[in-house]
């Protein structure tokens, strides 16, 4: 059985793995991970959790051509809106590392899959988001 | 309250000293810096030391050890790249607060190789290269994008920033390196994160810097003729914003730290006659000329595009040779752009000198963040 890369990716039994957000229900602002006090408006007790949508608009990037050790480059490293709210950075796949092929507000969805192979000391593997290109 | 005054500052020469400690460093600095003032340790009342690599490991009271054991209080200040700005102000407020009339601030770091940041692996399996990269060069880029984004800002300009500040840093001969860049070598250094080459990102260096401030009573007592007035000292954390979780927001506390320097200084950017900004990646300094206000939103394309910011332009900017060619050595970062400041205000900079300069301003971003903006005036 895999285990999720970050806390707000939830896999549910039976279910579509999602991203998680925590909305604020006095400002709407909406975070990733668990919070009891709203940064925004310092409203407490006021967060509640949402699924987010897997669908959203490309908002910046950069392509990495240099990492740590081990890293394979290169990749594309993309900050994502997604559709109703909420931000979430990730690898963008399937697409060259060509400025020229990435357009801002490109449409993208996230997609759920193996953590490209990496494993903890225990042997665990790992369901980690991407994005792809909607064409 | 007073107006609080530098008397002495100084720097070393940027490099790597691998044979020399933290501490050793610190020590030279602020010894240049008691020379430049006049004074010894003997005078110091109070001491503000920045240093990131050894917060927990009393750096200050170390250079104490090394140049003077006084018993004087000793603060030691860790604040990312804002570390050596927050030290500078910390002696700055305990001197607008009536403590104390001579004060000692110093920021040293001796800085390892390679990439800086990174999505630490926390529990579980590494994130870098799996959820987008966390090294400083590609959240740069990533902030220099959404301006590419907004203005439609060319890699081609990001790029220009840097063959400047080489330029700039040939006159430099504290910079770690005097070596001019063209254009086309900018563009065609390795990529490291697009839109940063090799050449736009800042150097890893070795280095200490250090500035003795004094009320205007003992300004007066020692002698104005090469004080420097500290007409403004801030510092801001960062604001909500609402893609801060994944993408660290570097303008909208230097916007509130710059329009709180100007007003406590009473001055607008058009008084203001050079600025040492924080340019750790080209990408970053494209976005402090719109948010330190030297033009309006969406024009800092054209600023480098027609040289304004050049040496003998309407506002140069990095004179000093910035982080990209002086090098930024990470707790010292934020004095030793005090010092090229102070420098230009004295009419001492020689072959750099930006001419009757007599307002300046710097400026740091520590990521996480924290932003130190200081407003020099010429006495
Ligand atoms: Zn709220």
């Amino acid at each position: 059985m895999s285990l999720p890369v970050v806390e707000y990716l939830k896999l549910p039994e039976g279910g579509e793995p999602y991203l998680e957000g925590h909305k604020c229900s006095e400002c709407g602002s909406i975070f990733l991970g668990e919070r009891n006090v709203c940064s925004n408006c310092f409203a407490r007790d006021s967060m509640q959790s949402i699924k987010l949508n897997n669908t959203g608009k490309l908002y910046s990037y950069s392509i990495v051509f240099r990492s740590f050790p081990g890293i394979e480059v290169p990749y594309i490293s993309a900050i994502v809106d997604l559709d109703g709210g909420g931000t979430v950075k990730g690898n963008l796949i399937d697409c060259e590392p060509d400025p020229d092929k990435i357009n801002f507000d490109m449409p993208v969805e996230v997609i759920f899959d193996d953590a490209l192979g990496r494993k903890d000391k225990d042997g665990n593997s790992y369901i980690s988001y991407f994005f792809k290109q909607i064409t | 309250m007073s107006d609080v005054y530098v008397l002495g500052v100084d720097m070393i020469k940027f490099g790597r000293f691998p044979d020399r400690t933290v501490p050793d460093l610190g020590a030279e600095a602020a010894l240049l810096a008691l020379d430049d003032a006049g004074l010894n340790i003997g005078n110091m009342e109070a001491f503000y030391c920045g240093n990131l690599g050894q917060a927990n490991a009393m750096v200050g009271q170390r250079i104490l050890q090394e140049i003077g054991q006084t018993g004087i209080p000793v603060v030691n200040c860790s604040n990312a790249c804002a570390t050596g700005a927050t030290a500078f102000r910390e002696a700055w407020t305990s001197i607008k607060a009536g403590l104390y009339d001579v004060v000692l601030a110093v920021g040293v770091e001796q800085m390892g190789t390679g990439l800086l940041g990174g999505s630490g692996s926390g529990s579980g399996i590494p994130k870098e290269g799996l959820l987008g990269s966390g090294t400083m060069p590609a959240v740069f880029a990533e902030a220099g994008m959404e301006h590419a984004r907004q203005y439609g800002t060319t890699f081609e300009q990001f790029a220009k920033i840097s063959v400047k500040n080489h330029h700039h840093s040939t006159m430099n001969p504290k910079a770690r390196y005097q070596i001019e860049t063209p254009l086309d070598e900018v563009m065609n250094a390795e990529m490291i994160s697009y839109p940063n080459t090799k050449l736009m990102c800042s150097v890893n260096v070795d280095g200490a810097a250090a500035a003795v401030l004094v009320s205007e009573k003992k300004a007066k007592e020692l002698g104005m003729q090469r004080a420097v007035r500290i007409k403004a000292s801030v510092m801001t954390s960062d604001p909500y914003q609402e893609r801060d979780l994944v993408m660290p927001d570097v303008n909208s506390c230097t916007r509130k730290a710059a329009s709180e320097a100007y007003e406590m200084a009473g001055l607008d950017s058009s008084d203001v006659d050079l600025v040492e900004l924080h340019d750790c990646f080209a990408t970053a300094e494209m976005l402090h000329y719109e948010n330190l206000g030297l033009c309006d939103d969406g024009e800092a394309g054209r600023l480098i595009d027609e040289g304004e910011v050049e040496l003998g332009g309407r506002i140069p900017v990095n004179v000093s040779g910035g982080l990209l060619s002086k090098g930024h050595p990470l707790g010292a970062t934020g004095i030793a752009n005090i010092y090229e400041v102070c420098t230009h205000l004295r009419g001492e900079a020689g072959e750099r000198q930006v001419e009757n300069a007599k307002i300046g301003m710097t400026h740091v971003i520590g990521l996480g963040s924290a932003c130190g903006i200081h407003i020099l005036e010429k006495v």
